[in-house]
């Protein structure tokens, strides 16, 4: 192979491997903003808390990153029906979420990005863990277990997540009320309460991604702000609803990334996902991908 | 429709009109047209395309397929506040009043934007006139918040005829209303008919609608099925079986 | 089309008097800015025009960012970005030609200004939340762009010498405090004249009711777009003085989280639905944040705001305005 091939093809490997991350990152939102119908524009600030919490259950009790995801799994779901409940009963039940429900995600945004520097300041901080610098080469492939990791997990959240909706009954509720809010009423469900249970799964999903994040790279806390671009137009792209949508654009996402950082200096690879949002936005506002 | 159009030129035409969500045909090549002052009623089981038909002739969303005729010109391309402009008014279903403004200024928004009128003080005097027309005289300044059910259905009224209209889509839902309600809404829209307001009514009690139009077209699963004397529509066959199969 | 439908936009309603609409304000304006340099003047510290500055340049942001956060509804989060094209005209100037700093402010809001109604033009069409994204993604493109442009200095930012201050001002902060003020009272007569305008009263409907709005022959695009250039062009211009303020610029400071978060939680706070309720956020929230910035930390105060947006906005969406009005309303020697 040339150089640029060589080169090329290196990209279209990371991106590959990033984009299984990025699924893991994005889900969350193709749950709060494409099904339910939340614009949570904070989400990417509990991928960064998540991120903390890993650092911190790492550096002090010397505790593995994937085994503080676990740990963080179920405090944050509790986190996400709290800010749910909130979230209703100031805005959604008035019926004025847009505007209002926007600001309020900003600020919680800057609260937790705020939080976190107050906190743990703003250096950039890394995790230890056996696994890190592992990397397996064979060929001209090359997988380093830190790229490696988080795309294994990040798959089996979307095919956890995929299952649970198609398979369980409160998954399906969530498609329902993703639907039409109205028609779950008839049958008797609680549309709040779902409602409320899937935006616990999906910050869940997000602080989940956070230890996956401190493995790949060391993490401070204003970086959240490069992943609002990512998760939005990841979810747009896909087609705001569909998981496997979700998976095909974080790949897109991931190698346009790559290839951009390979091509262009890693220093632009932040307005890609961007740039691919607006486009997206303004060719295609239904997505790549219908249900 | 051949009787439909023989007495004088359409006001109004539409031709062909289609209109697909998802794949979901909701217009199937509907054709209608209106004549000037005529009174129509236009009816159709839930989900027939009745609100869809409406959007679409008032420009809220793009049709696919079909055109829309205004006075002979092709007005299928032109927004919703162009066609506003030109006298394509209408009420909604449910009502959508202007909440952060009074009644009054609710009526006076499409006196400015609508009619273009610019002297404050005549668009304040107009605006009451019409709010007296339309029975709401004594909640000039009141909030639409505070209204009820049929008051806010006069505002819709008020509201659409205060852009000067020459065709009026009456979306109108008189379930709940009371009889005496009923006929005081009637009662308005036959007023406007008197001043040459072509008025097409959208509604889901049959006996309102036959009582009000001079013609009806029924409208099944997106496609119209019967349009003509409201008495021979009724015994059609076909709107027998859509109504009582419902 | 017909004659009817060309005769566009031309409604305007509700003229007053014009000695009550244009003498008033002025007079009043002027007032003001005499009584407030007479405050900072009386305060004998250069600190006391520096620390001020800050609370105008709020004034400015906040009230641009209400003409169409607040009156039409739409949430725009790219205040960085606008706010940045300001600071970088500045510092392209300062670079290349030296033109004095109001010619740069000008210059400024005309870029702005394009650039809102480019952004507008291509995202206004878009539902409410979409617009805020693409907005929140404009900002993190062009802070991409500035970071890699190595004539402004790319990411390690570029520093800027203060000129000689125009005679009449004495020092350079003295100037800055006053150009800002200047600003500050213009953006707010501006957003006022707005307010009470046929534009401002389309506005209102786009917030209250986009489709019946342009059912009742509200002009909606072109209202909006009216709205997003002048808000991006006043954002601009209260960028621009921003260069001579820290006299080191870099996209960190440029494209600042912290002044999108205070455009936006400063009218909510305050009220969103008229010109007086960004105004009274700004000087609050402005004041404040000066305040706790000296005697506690920065990053403290900065918090506070978040908290205090994230209060507001869920328990007085009002804001002060909200919450006077209806303390007002059920005051209780009113007549029944």
């Amino acid at each position: 192979m040339g150089v640029d091939a060589e080169l090329l093809f290196y990209a279209l490997q990371t991106g590959l491997l990033l984009g299984g991350f990025y699924a893991a990152v994005s889900v969350g939102i193709t749950i709060s903003f494409g099904m339910l119908d939340i614009v949570n524009i904070a989400h990417p600030a509990f991928i960064i808390l998540g991120a903390f919490v890993a650092y911190y259950l790492n550096s002090t009790f010397g505790i593995d990153p994937l085994l503080s995801l676990v740990i963080a799994a179920a405090p944050a779901f509790l986190l996400g029906r709290l800010l749910y409940k909130m979230y209703y009963y100031a805005f959604e039940r008035h019926g004025e979420e847009s505007l209002q429900g926007l600001a309020f995600f900003f600020g919680i945004l800057f609260i937790v990005e705020i939080g976190l520097i107050l906190l743990f300041g703003v250096d950039y901080r890394f995790v230890e863990a056996p696994y890190i610098s592992t990397t397996f080469n064979f060929w001209y492939v090359s997988l380093p277990l830190r790229l490696v990791i988080p795309l294994v997990v990040g798959l089996l959240m979307v095919t956890a997540i995929q299952l649970f909706t198609s398979r369980t009954f409160l998954g399906r509720a969530i498609l329902a009320v993703s639907q039409d809010p109205g028609a779950l009423r008839l049958v008797g469900g609680n549309p709040v309460k779902i409602k409320e249970i899937a935006f616990g799964v999906s910050i869940a999903s997000a602080v989940i991604a956070g230890p996956l994040l401190i493995i790949i790279q060391p993490v401070e806390p204003s970086i959240g702000r490069d992943y609002i671009g990512r998760v939005f137009a990841i979810c747009v792209l896909g087609g705001m609803s569909s998981l496997r949508g979700t998976v095909v654009a974080s790949m897109i996402v991931g190698i346009a990334e790559a290839v951009t950082a390979t091509f262009g200096g890693p220093a632009w690879a932040p307005a890609v996902a961007f740039s691919l949002l607006i486009l997206t936005l303004l060719l295609r506002p239904e997505g790549m991908f219908q249900r | 429709m051949g009787e439909a159009v023989t007495q004088s030129a359409p006001v109004l035409r539409a031709l062909q009109v289609t209109k697909r969500f998802d794949g979901f045909v909701a217009l199937d090549a509907v054709d209608f047209s209106l004549r000037e002052g005529e009174r129509v009623g236009l009816i159709g089981p839930n989900g027939s395309g009745k609100s869809t038909f409406v959007n679409s002739l008032t420009g809220v969303f793009p049709i696919d397929h079909g055109s829309v005729l205004f006075n002979g010109t092709d007005i299928t391309r032109l927004t919703a506040w162009q066609r506003a402009r030109l006298g394509l008014a209408r009420s909604f279903q449910l009502p959508r009043p202007f909440k952060s403004q009074s009644v009054r200024q609710n009526i006076e928004i499409p006196l400015m934007f609508a009619v273009g009128q610019t002297n404050p003080d005549r668009i304040a005097a107009e605006a009451e006139a019409i709010l007296l027309q339309v029975g709401l005289g004594a909640q000039s300044r009141a909030s639409p918040k505070s209204l009820t059910q049929v008051e806010l259905r006069k505002l819709e009224l008020g509201r659409a005829l205060a852009a000067k209209p020459r065709v009026l889509f009456a979306d109108e839902s008189m379930a709940g209303l009371s009889d005496t309600e009923v006929d005081e809404v009637l009662e308005v829209l036959m007023k406007l008919n008197a001043e040459g307001i072509s008025i097409v009514l959208i509604e889901h009690i049959m006996r309102t609608v036959v009582r009000f139009s001079e013609r009806i077209v029924v409208l099944v699963a997106g496609k119209k099925i019967a349009d003509g004397d409201p008495r021979e529509v009724m015994s059609h066959p076909e709107v027998e079986r859509a109504y009582l199969g419902q | 089309m017909s004659g009817r439908a060309m005769r566009v936009a031309t409604a305007r309603p509700i003229r007053r008097r014009w000695g009550r609409r244009y003498l008033l304000p002025l007079a009043t304006c002027a007032a003001i800015i005499l009584a407030t340099f007479a405050v900072a003047d009386s305060f004998h510290i250069e600190y006391a025009y520096i620390a001020s500055y800050p609370v105008f340049q709020y004034v400015v942001l906040a009230t641009a960012w209400n003409i169409l956060g607040g009156y039409a509804g739409y949430v725009n989060f790219g205040i960085a970005a606008f706010f940045a094209l300001g600071v970088y005209t500045s510092v392209v100037n300062y670079l290349t030609l030296q033109l004095p700093l109001p010619l740069m402010i000008l210059v400024s809001g005309v870029i702005a200004g394009i650039v809102g109604f480019g952004m507008g033009y291509l995202t206004l069409r878009l539902k409410g939340a979409y617009f805020a994204i693409a907005t929140l993604a404009f900002a993190i493109v062009l802070n991409t762009v500035f970071n890699n442009w190595y004539f402004v200095g790319a990411a390690r930012g570029v520093s800027v010498l203060r000129p000689p201050a125009p005679y009449f001002f004495g020092t350079y902060p003295r100037y800055l405090f006053g150009v800002m003020l200047g600003l500050a009272v213009l953006s707010v007569l501006i957003a006022r004249a707005v307010e009470y305008s046929w534009i401002g009263r389309g506005l209102a409907t786009i917030r209250d009711d986009e489709i019946a709005a342009e059912c009742s022959g509200v002009p909606t695009l072109r209202l909006k777009l009216i709205a997003t250039t002048l808000s991006g062009a006043l954002m601009g211009m209260a960028g621009a003085p921003f260069a001579y303020y820290i006299t080191y610029v870099d996209p960190a400071s440029a494209f600042s989280l912290t002044t999108a978060v205070n455009t936006v939680a400063m009218p909510v706070i305050g009220g969103m639905t008229s010109w007086i309720g960004p105004v009274i956020g700004a000087l609050l929230l402005g004041t404040l944040e000066q305040v706790t910035t000296v005697t506690i930390s920065s990053a403290l105060s900065v918090m506070l705001v978040g908290v205090l947006l994230v209060t507001f906005v869920a328990l007085a969406p009002r804001g002060i305005l909200g919450v006077v009005k209806a303390l007002w309303e059920r005051r209780p020697w009113a007549k029944p």
